[in-house]
């Protein structure tokens, strides 16, 4: 497949009176990608979503979406984007169905094909048997799926998606997870989220946001690969707790490492490494010098999260 | 025009899904009743009405409640609830131009203004009828007396919509309106307080003042003068709202 960019962000920034919500942003995502964009609250997830749907401004950069820039050529962007903002507001006087109609008419849709649209977007999302309640009184896992909806309607090339999954319970979650995986199928998808098991389930790439910065962008597999060789290692072996405390304070990889009594004769020694090392043929070349016994030597994983928080503090540290 | 016509629908339809739709005709309903009891209290003793009975009816000050109260209460929620709500976020990323925005907005509150005065057809009927009127029906100052019903409470709904665009809070908007409209209409007394005749502050003071425009209205006197004033406050005003929607753009 030929690399076809959807978005193009380049020297992208805001700033508001007083403070700069992103700064120098630069980023690509190809048509056909579920791109998470990762970060706290506050670090500029929804500022780069309202810049790119043309709700705002940039103060300077530029941005195109499918080939057209955001400020001058705002409508053919809005033509080509569905968008479903934070906390997903929705005319909660009105019903589903005629909520969904309303929407598609304002997208420019003519009113034959509105009808065919809105009923299969209500068989995508699952609302086909609330179509006639009023949205106001839906539950927040229908109403979120209403908010899809509309942003399916018109059959954008790119659905900007703002923490979709926020505040629903971890059924309603699951859903419109695999709801949106599914969108992802054909359309061009950029998620924002604060959750990173989230980005990590959904995501082909993701990028992580701080104060305002991109600090990593990657896959998501791909940054657990770069993170994983500083991975904590878990050994459990059967020695005595002051001959061991003794080994690893000698050693100079070890950075940290916390000891405690497990069942039988077993100390569980989790060892956090200094430098990006992997330790585990050391220590298994120990135990047999030693002649101990032992029945776990591990590494755990990184999770995004690790990975999240390594990332952002990192860029707190250079910043000092 | 679609995208018009379906905002205006929207509009018309999210007034009359509100209870607070309901107060306003009411409370309209209530004070055109009163000015309309006052003038049936007036006729009880005399024979025949010294003037037209559409003329008459703008001489009771409840009339002008309603041209001052009524169009915040209607233009209050245009944009700031939507602000409020969030869902002007979701209307301004639809490829819909600001410019219908507004006129969708603001025909949408005309439509219910007009509403709103409809029970005055049924009540100048009903005084002619005790007034012994002998005269038939004038439709063409009944007519007139729409016109400049509309073309007053123009001004008034666009002055509304203005305040709304400037917040998302509905009370501040309809606050400001309020104060807007009714300084706009003292201003129309200001001529006859001040003692001063003929000199060039009367003739504006004149030029604005509201209850002789009205007058000239009920009368069945379309005075160019008095349109034109209207319409373009009403088009200054509908600009402003215009730009404000735009300023989004460069801040």
């Amino acid at each position: 497949m030929i690399f076809e960019p959807m978005i193009e962000v380049e020297g992208l920034t805001k700033r508001y009176a007083g403070h700069t919500a992103i700064e120098n942003l630069t980023f690509v995502v190809g048509r056909g990608e579920i791109v998470g964009l990762l970060g706290e609250n506050g670090a500029g997830k929804s500022t780069t979503m309202r810049i790119l749907t043309c709700y705002l401004p940039a103060s300077s950069g530029t941005a195109r979406v499918a080939g057209f820039d955001v400020f001058r050529e705002s409508r053919e962007v809005r033509r080509r984007i569905g968008f479903m903002p934070e906390n997903n507001p929705l005319h909660h006087d009105m019903r589903v169905r005629d909520y969904l109609k309303f929407r598609a008419r304002l997208k420019g849709i003519s009113r034959v094909k509105s009808r065919d649209r809105v009923d299969v977007v209500m068989q995508q999302c699952g609302l086909t048997e609330v179509n006639r309640r009023i949205i106001g009184q839906l539950s927040k896992g229908y109403r979120q799926r209403v908010g899809l909806a509309d942003a399916l309607v018109h059959e954008p090339e790119l659905i900007v998606l703002d923490e979709p999954t926020i505040g629903l319970d971890p059924s309603q979650i699951r859903s419109v997870r695999t709801l949106i995986k599914e969108l992802g199928r054909h359309h061009t998808i950029l998620i924002s989220t604060h959750i990173l098991s989230e980005a990590e389930k959904i995501c082909n790439r993701v990028l992580i946001l701080c104060e305002g910065r991109i600090v990593a962008a990657d896959t998501p597999e791909n940054l657990q690969k770069l993170m994983n060789i500083g991975g904590q290692i878990i050994a459990e072996i059967a020695a005595p707790m002051d001959e061991l405390r003794a080994e690893w304070e000698d050693w100079a990889e070890i950075k940290h490492f916390d000891l405690s009594a497990s069942d039988g004769d077993y100390i569980r020694c989790a060892l956090t490494p200094v430098a990006t090392c992997d330790l585990r043929p050391k220590i298994a070349e120990l135990m047999r010098a030693r002649s101990w016994n032992f029945r776990e030597l591990t590494r755990t994983p990184h999770s995004l999260e690790d990975i999240y928080f390594q990332v952002t503090r990192r860029d707190g540290e250079e910043d000092r | 025009m679609q995208a018009f016509m379906t905002l205006l629908r929207r509009e018309l339809s999210s007034f009359f899904l509100s209870m607070s739709a309901y107060a306003v005709i009411a409370a309209a309903l209530f004070q055109t009743a009163l000015s309309f009891v006052i003038l049936l209290y007036h006729f009880s003793d005399r024979e025949t009405t010294p003037l037209p009975v559409t003329e008459l009816f703008f001489s009771t000050q409840f009339f002008w409640f309603i041209f001052v109260l009524i169009p915040p209460i209607i233009t209050m929620r245009l944009f700031a609830r939507e602000k409020a709500l969030g869902t002007f976020e979701t209307l301004m990323t639809t490829p819909v131009t600001d410019l219908q925005i507004v006129l969708a907005k603001f025909f949408a509150a005309m439509l219910f203004y007009l509403v709103v005065w409809l029970p005055l057809i049924a009540c100048i009927f009903v005084v002619r009828q005790y007034a012994n009127d002998t005269a038939p029906v004038d439709y063409g100052s009944i007519a007139t007396t729409f016109a400049g019903i509309l073309s007053i409470g123009g001004l008034f709904i666009s002055i509304g919509c203005l305040s709304s665009a400037l917040t998302s809070s509905q009370v501040t908007a309809a606050i400001t309106s309020f104060a807007l409209g009714l300084s706009l209409f003292i201003v129309s007394f200001l001529a006859d307080r001040l003692q001063m005749s003929g000199t060039w502050r009367v003739q504006i003071l004149n030029y604005v003042a509201m209850d002789a425009h009205m007058e000239d209205f009920a009368r069945g006197i379309v005075d160019t003068r008095s349109v034109v004033y209207y319409a373009s406050g009403t088009i200054f005003f509908l600009c402003l709202t215009h730009r404000v929607l735009e300023s989004r753009r460069w801040r």
